[in-house]
């Protein structure tokens, strides 16, 4: 027999953790869950993209206008997808059934529109503006002037001098800080209470006088914390590669290296967000014997992240600016959600980023005294709940 | 220290003796301990015995340091029980307790690696004992899953499957069916010969009476008796049972320091003061008639056991 060394003892600890977690059913089932979800959600979304073209059916003359229309109403930012039909009758035919929204057809100075029941105003714009074009063509070759001298008079625009120039990526950073904060949210709230359950099983199963016969509260507790923190930081990291990889496929995100990085800072954060409440978990799930009791001891913990999550992602994808929100996602208890949705979106300076760690890290230290405290003087009696107070001795 | 150095050191000092020193126990008002002493020499299977909340629990609980005395030191070998001393005891506490969704090999690999075995040792002797208590069909099941009597079993290997240096028991008979209790006894009496000192309280006085090698009687906190079980005998008070079949009832009466306690049919058991004389209950039982019998008895664990309890109930 050789000696044992508390690294290895907890590392024994942990290994037990993570491994059954990670075989169990309920993990690999809410892993494919979550990425399901998402998978729905790009379906979802990119199905309504799609469907949000206006679908314009050109005829006759008409058909040489695809080019230039499409850029004109992708300048007044509308999608337009066309396609040629064969004539009149037939489009009025599809315009009637629904599969086109606009027919165009005729002559190009002068061009026939139908629709179903009205002109989404976009397209009128550019429709009216392509034949006006030609119009002035027309009037120009008719007085033997090039069409080409108005060009340089046609080009002039009004430039505004923007201020805050609208970030075209916004969109796609609100529902990337949006699924980080979520994802977070959930896993923190999961693998947190994973660890709350954990010691009550062991204070129920009574296995805990067997353990710590032989080994140190602070071995068990640390050793469980990073058994189930490595197993969620493994579904974290799934969830996070399937996300990103989901988003490009689908085209739905274009901003890769951005997202990458915002779902690498978003699995430290999630370290960051376990420790902080699996310590405190931990502790609260250490005063009671039987799992039906868990959750009276926990809710003051777990309605912590849930208050924080809900006002704070609200405020911030309302308006990222929002300086509650920032305040909020400074704070320990917040952080670990707020902080990297924040990020995604592009709105966290540095200084508030390195402040709320610092904060969140100073917080873990103290909750892993006080919590691991808690834990040793409370885990080994059984029977009725031990009050807060005497275990704090 | 290592280990080894532990080992050597072995043979020096107390010789592998778990020493019960002057342990002291309170909870609130509640005197759980009062200098609580008792050796458990090397090879020796001592049994512990005492009524319900007699203290025995709390001793073993300290004696693991799961639970904290007031005062008083448990060692091993001459020295403090500590952690690394810990890992080479077997204990099976009162409140039996595995991870109900752990696989019982998987389990007792686990706690043999937390003893300090590495891997390969832990895997090795998880099936050892599996296969010794008939397990190794079940091995791959679920704790939850296994009948009671195989839980206990695998609870049992639990406590064994480090090769202890110490075995501390609570109460491991109780709720053991027969075979199950001769499976324990066996394992018990082979690790006691082989130089481990094995402490475990039972309620069972029989078995504890054939078993032990020593036995210590606790009432409220305290040792009232500890010593060999014939030692005991020995020191208990000294009864005669005379078979006279012509003596008349109350023929004893007026022989110093003799006191009736019980007649069956012709056969009268008397108790003997300390001091009184065996040979003048006899000559008196002669006076009677013919004697066809005369024995000295001496009482049993029980009888011993069941004076300690009265005492308690009296005082
Ligand atoms: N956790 C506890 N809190 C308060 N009193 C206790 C506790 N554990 C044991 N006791 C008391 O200590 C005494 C000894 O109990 P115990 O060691 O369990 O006895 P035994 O094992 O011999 O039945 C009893 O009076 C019991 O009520
Ligand atoms: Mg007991």
């Amino acid at each position: 027999m050789t000696t044992l060394s508390p690294t290895r003892t907890v590392g024994l600890v942990a290994r037990r953790e993570f491994t059954t977690r990670v075989r169990s059913k309920a993990f690999v089932l809410s892993t494919l869950l979550i990425i399901g979800l998402l998978a729905g959600y790009v379906l979802l979304f990119s199905f309504i993209g799609k469907s949000s073209a206006i679908k314009v059916g050109l005829a006759g003359q008409s058909t040489g206008i695809s080019a230039p229309l499409t850029a004109i109403t992708g300048k007044l930012g509308k999608e337009v997808q066309t396609t040629t039909v064969n004539d009149q009758n037939d489009g009025e035919q599809q315009v009637r059934s629904g599969k086109l929204d606009v027919l165009v057809s005729g002559a190009l100075d002068a061009p026939k529109v139908t629709v179903k029941s009205s002109l989404d105003p976009a397209l009128q714009q550019a429709l009216t503006e392509l034949v006006r074009q030609q119009a002035i063509q027309g009037a120009l070759a008719q007085n033997g002037l090039k069409p080409n001298v108005l060009d340089a008079a046609q080009s002039v625009t009004v430039r505004p001098k923007v201020l805050e120039p609208e970030d075209p990526e916004q969109g796609q950073k609100t529902v990337l800080a949006y699924i980080v904060g979520m994802v977070l949210f959930i896993s923190i709230q999961t693998f947190g209470v994973a660890v709350a359950q954990g010691v009550v099983e062991e204070k129920s199963s009574r296995v805990v006088e067997i353990l710590l016969a032989t080994i140190r509260p602070w071995q068990l507790l640390l050793g469980k914390v990073i058994g189930i923190g490595a197993s969620g930081l493994i579904q974290v990291l799934a969830i996070g590669v399937a996300g990103v990889a989901l988003g490009r496929a689908s085209g739905m995100l274009t901003l890769t290296d951005f997202a990458v990085g915002a779902v690498a800072s978003a699995v430290g954060w999630y370290l960051v967000g376990f420790f902080l409440y699996a310590v405190l978990l931990a502790a609260a799930g250490s005063l009671v014997s039987r799992q039906e009791e868990l959750q009276s001891v926990i809710t003051p913990v777990t309605l912590l992240p849930v208050l924080g999550f809900v006002v704070g992602i609200n405020l911030t994808l309302r308006n990222p600016a929002d300086p509650i929100s920032a305040v909020l996602s400074m704070v320990p208890f917040f952080t670990p959600t707020l902080m990297p949705a924040r990020i995604a979106l592009g709105v966290a300076p540095l200084w508030q980023v390195v402040l709320a760690l610092v904060l969140a890290v100073g917080c873990i230290a103290l909750f892993t005294w006080l919590g691991g405290k808690v834990y040793g003087n409370a885990v080994l009696r059984t029977g009725s709940r031990v009050k807060l107070r005497d275990a704090l001795r | 220290m290592t280990w080894n150095s532990l080992q050597e050191r072995k043979t020096a000092v107390a010789e592998g003796v778990l020493e019960i020193d002057r342990i002291s126990k309170r909870y609130g008002d509640v005197v759980a301990l009062r200098d609580m002493t008792f050796d458990v020499r090397a090879g020796e299977l001592f049994g512990f015995v005492g009524s319900n909340g007699a203290g025995k629990t709390t001793t073993m609980r300290i004696a693991l340091g799961v639970l904290a005395a007031d005062s008083g030191e448990v060692r091993w070998s001459g020295r403090p029980v500590d952690l690394e001393i810990r890992r080479h005891i077997g204990y099976m506490p009162e409140e039996r307790g595995l991870y109900p969704k752990m696989k019982a090999r998987d389990q007792l690999v686990y706690l043999a690696e937390l003893h300090g075995l590495s891997t390969s040792d832990a895997q090795r002797a998880a099936d050892s004992w599996l296969d010794r208590l008939g397990l190794t069909a079940r091995r791959d099941e679920e704790v939850q899953k296994l009948s009671l009597g195989n839980q206990q079993r695998v609870q049992l290997a639990a406590a064994l499957v480090h090769d202890p240096a110490v075995l501390v028991l609570d109460e491991p008979f109780s709720g053991l069916d027969p075979v199950a209790v001769d499976v324990m006894s066996e394992v018990l009496r082979e690790k006691a010969a082989s130089g481990v000192p094995v402490v475990f309280s039972s309620h069972q006085l029989d078995l504890v009476e054939r078993l032990c090698d020593r036995v210590g009687i606790i009432r409220s906190g305290q040792m009232v008796a500890c010593g060999g079980v014939g030692e005991l005998r020995e020191s208990g008070p000294l009864r005669l049972t005379v078979d006279a079949p012509r003596a008349q009832p109350g023929w004893t009466a007026g022989l110093a320091g003799v006191s009736e306690v019980g007649v069956h049919g012709t056969v009268t058991t008397v108790e003997l003061a300390e001091g009184a004389d065996d040979q003048e209950v006899l000559a008196a039982a002669l006076r009677t008639g013919p004697v066809r019998e005369f024995s000295r008895l001496r009482p049993t664990l029980t009888e011993l056991y069941r004076n300690v309890v009265s005492q308690e109930k009296a005082s």
